[in-house]
């Protein structure tokens, strides 16, 4: 709420000197709550990109390697890392040794369950991030065409947009991925692998268009008839320049606002598709097969299921926060038709 | 009325219709992708993959199949599954319904009652440090995934906890019907209610709250306070009545989508043999006709369900029922 008292605050004077982006940038970097959320987002993402380093020098194991009979030290002993049960029935992975090998533990094949962590926060940053960017990039297409062209073009639009609307994002998903996971995608020369991680990328990053593309769609149709477009029109600008110099910056605070939430919704998503063993496909990791993973060993090593779940809770948190902070930064009087809530499933 | 009712109707019927091309096309006609080694799921013998081609009709053009594919699924709801042989899906999804409609109806009462609790609180106390604690609360409710919230609840639940007091008395996972025994069937959907609950209290709450706030500001609500109305009064007739619009109408949205097997990440979780267990048991094993089918059945009733909302919206409030233009 204090970023909207500062945005307030700001005297609208300044607004002369410096561009309305720069304006926004120095409202956002005002807000406390926002730049604490950066700093958490950017020590998450530099841990996940550290992730190799950690394997291979501080870990010195290779996480993607089953190690059922191998050995490592706690406090100066040699003890196995999958180890007996005492009653003779199954065996155990080590649990937290909280040193540098092992630190939290083995999962069930006795891999480094802290080295996977990092990996799959890889994964889920990359999955998350590139999906959104996919989102946003056919959703500005679609909203900028329809709310340009109008007419046949707007309708014809409109209506697919209804209709992906309607359908349950969690059905959609789970419909494409079963399909595409069983046989991968051959669509003229592109050709991708079911265990390509190109896979959820394009199913959740397309699930999700409809959400951002109406509220680009309702920017752009308002627009469409403001002073500066007319103007523009009148000094004979061609089509293309319209849409590219007048159109696309304008809608564009759309677009940024809810970038931070698309990836959170993303990350949630993801996770889910993975737990149910449809998202994310082995050799790769990411927080939800990790989820998965630990399920078998929940009660008996908890944290190999429990770490991957705080790390998406604070790293959805932090972005929902961020996302606040973006929005209260780009559309300080809430003038911006924006509709946050995207569903997901539960 | 009626014209707005036609008119809804007709929409409905098109969406519906776009949906089943939708699926077929996803199901069947997918670039690339053979139809009938999909349908016949993990390890098929040339058998199944002929009986397939012949049921579905897969030499003949595509309109042909779509009609075949619907006629299986709507008008004689023999779809069967070939990874589980004979088994027929469409009895199947009504069986698993109970026990879908026992676990969202619970967690509805509970989250509406907290939402509603949490929402006021905080607008009411806007200005202390409860506001910013609440709605950060129930940020935290919608950032933490259900299935985890899930393990977490079974692993004090089931295994940490549970000798103790405080939850020994909860049955292992698993689901009880309710004309069977009430007793055990509530015992068992307790944690599951409370579970699937927590994101929707926290959406809902932070919803209710930025709703109330701007209620606050506008003209009716500062009418009511000059005419010396109570502040209960305001709060209790006027706010929270106007912000209940916006409540009601994603509640309905949102009741559909659990309905339809939105909730399926808990029941998997909780073992709760539902629509959404139903469609993840066969995910597991590639059953297309399954997952087909349960698919098909869910967006039919939303989009049947968001109907009947709207109807029922437009006989509450005129002002819906007038065409929307742009």
């Amino acid at each position: 709420m204090s970023a909207v008292d500062v945005a307030v605050g700001v005297p609208e004077a300044d607004a002369g000197h410096h561009g309305p982006w720069a304006l926004a940038l120095r409202r956002l970097l005002r807000n406390r709550t926002a730049m604490g959320s950066v700093v958490v987002l950017a020590v998450i993402v530099i841990t996940a990109a550290a992730a190799p380093y950690y394997a291979k020098h501080i870990a010195q194991v290779d996480p993607f390697e089953s190690n059922v009979t191998g050995t490592t030290t706690v406090d100066g002993k040699t003890v196995p890392v999958i180890q007996p049960n005492p009653s003779g029935l199954g065996s155990t992975p080590i649990g937290p040794t909280l040193e540098r090998h092992y630190f939290l533990g083995a999962d069930s094949q006795g891999r480094d369950v802290m080295a996977r962590l990092l990996y799959g926060g890889r994964t889920s940053l990359e999955v998350s991030i590139a999906a959104a960017l996919l989102t946003s990039l056919i959703a500005t297409l679609l909203g900028l065409a329809a709310g340009f062209f109008g007419g046949w073009v707007d309708a014809v639009i409109s209506r697919f947009l209804d209709i992906l609307w309607a359908f349950p994002v969690y059905l959609l998903a789970i419909a494409l991925s079963t399909v595409l996971l069983l046989q991968g995608v051959k669509i003229g020369p592109v050709s991708v692998d079911p265990a390509s991680l190109w896979l959820p990328i394009i199913i959740i990053g397309g699930v999700y268009v409809p959400y951002v593309a109406r509220p680009v769609r309702g920017e752009a149709f308002s627009i469409r008839h403001r002073e500066y477009m007319e103007a523009a029109i009148a000094v004979g600008a061609k089509d293309r320049q319209l849409i590219l110099a007048e159109m696309l910056p304008n809608v564009l605070p759309v677009v940024l606002v809810l970038l931070p939430l698309m990836i959170a919704t993303n990350i949630v998503t993801e996770a889910a598709l993975s737990y149910l063993s449809i998202g994310v496909q082995a050799p790769n990791a990411s927080w939800g097969t990790i989820v998965e993973d630990g399920q078998n060993l929940l009660y008996t090593r908890p944290w190999v299921s429990v770490a991957p779940g705080v790390l998406i809770a604070i790293t959805v948190l932090a972005l929902n926060v961020l996302g606040d902070g973006v929005r209260d930064a780009l559309d300080p009087r809430g003038s911006l038709r924006i509709r946050r809530r995207t569903r997901r499933m539960s | 009325m009626s014209a707005f009712v036609i008119r809804r109707l007709m929409s409905m019927l098109l969406v519906l219709f776009a949906i089943s091309v939708l699926v077929f096309v996803i199901f069947f006609a997918i670039p690339g992708i053979d139809p009938s080694r999909q349908m016949a799921g993990r390890n098929p013998t040339p058998e199944t993959i002929k009986a397939i081609k012949h049921e579905f009709g897969l030499d003949k053009p595509l309109p042909v199949q779509y009609v075949l594919v619907m006629k299986h699924l709507l008008v004689t709801r023999d779809l069967q599954s070939y990874s589980n042989r004979g088994v027929e899906v469409v009895p199947q999804i009504l069986r698993a319904t109970p026990v879908t409609f026992s676990l969202i109806i619970g967690a509805a009462v509970i989250w509406v009652f907290w939402s509603v609790v949490i929402g006021v609180a905080a607008a009411l106390l806007r200005g202390t440090f409860w506001d910013p604690l609440l709605m950060s609360l129930a940020l935290i409710g919608i950032a933490m995934p259900v299935f985890w919230v899930g393990e977490v609840a079974n692993l004090f639940t089931q295994d940490r906890w549970h000798d103790t007091f405080l939850f020994s008395w909860v049955p292992p996972l698993g689901y009880t019907p309710f004309t069977e025994d009430p007793v055990m069937w509530f015992k068992h959907l307790v944690i599951p209610w409370i579970t699937l609950a927590l994101l929707y209290i926290g959406l809902y709450a932070r919803i209710l709250r930025s709703a109330m706030v701007e209620a606050e500001g506008q003209d009716f609500v500062r009418t009511a306070r000059s005419k010396g109305i109570s502040e209960q009064r305001v709060l209790g007739r006027h706010m929270l009545r106007v912000s209940m619009i916006t409540f009601v109408s994603l509640f309905g949205l949102d009741f559909g989508a659990l309905a339809a097997g939105g909730a399926l990440l808990t029941e998997v979780v909780f073992g709760l043999p539902g629509v959404g267990r139903l469609t993840y048991r066969s995910l597991a094993g590639l059953d297309l006709p399954v997952i087909m089918a349960t698919v098909l059945y869910g967006a039919f009733f939303i989009v049947i369900a968001n109907a009947l909302v709207d109807i029922l919206y437009a006989r509450l409030d005129p002002r819906i029922r007038e065409p929307v233009t742009a």
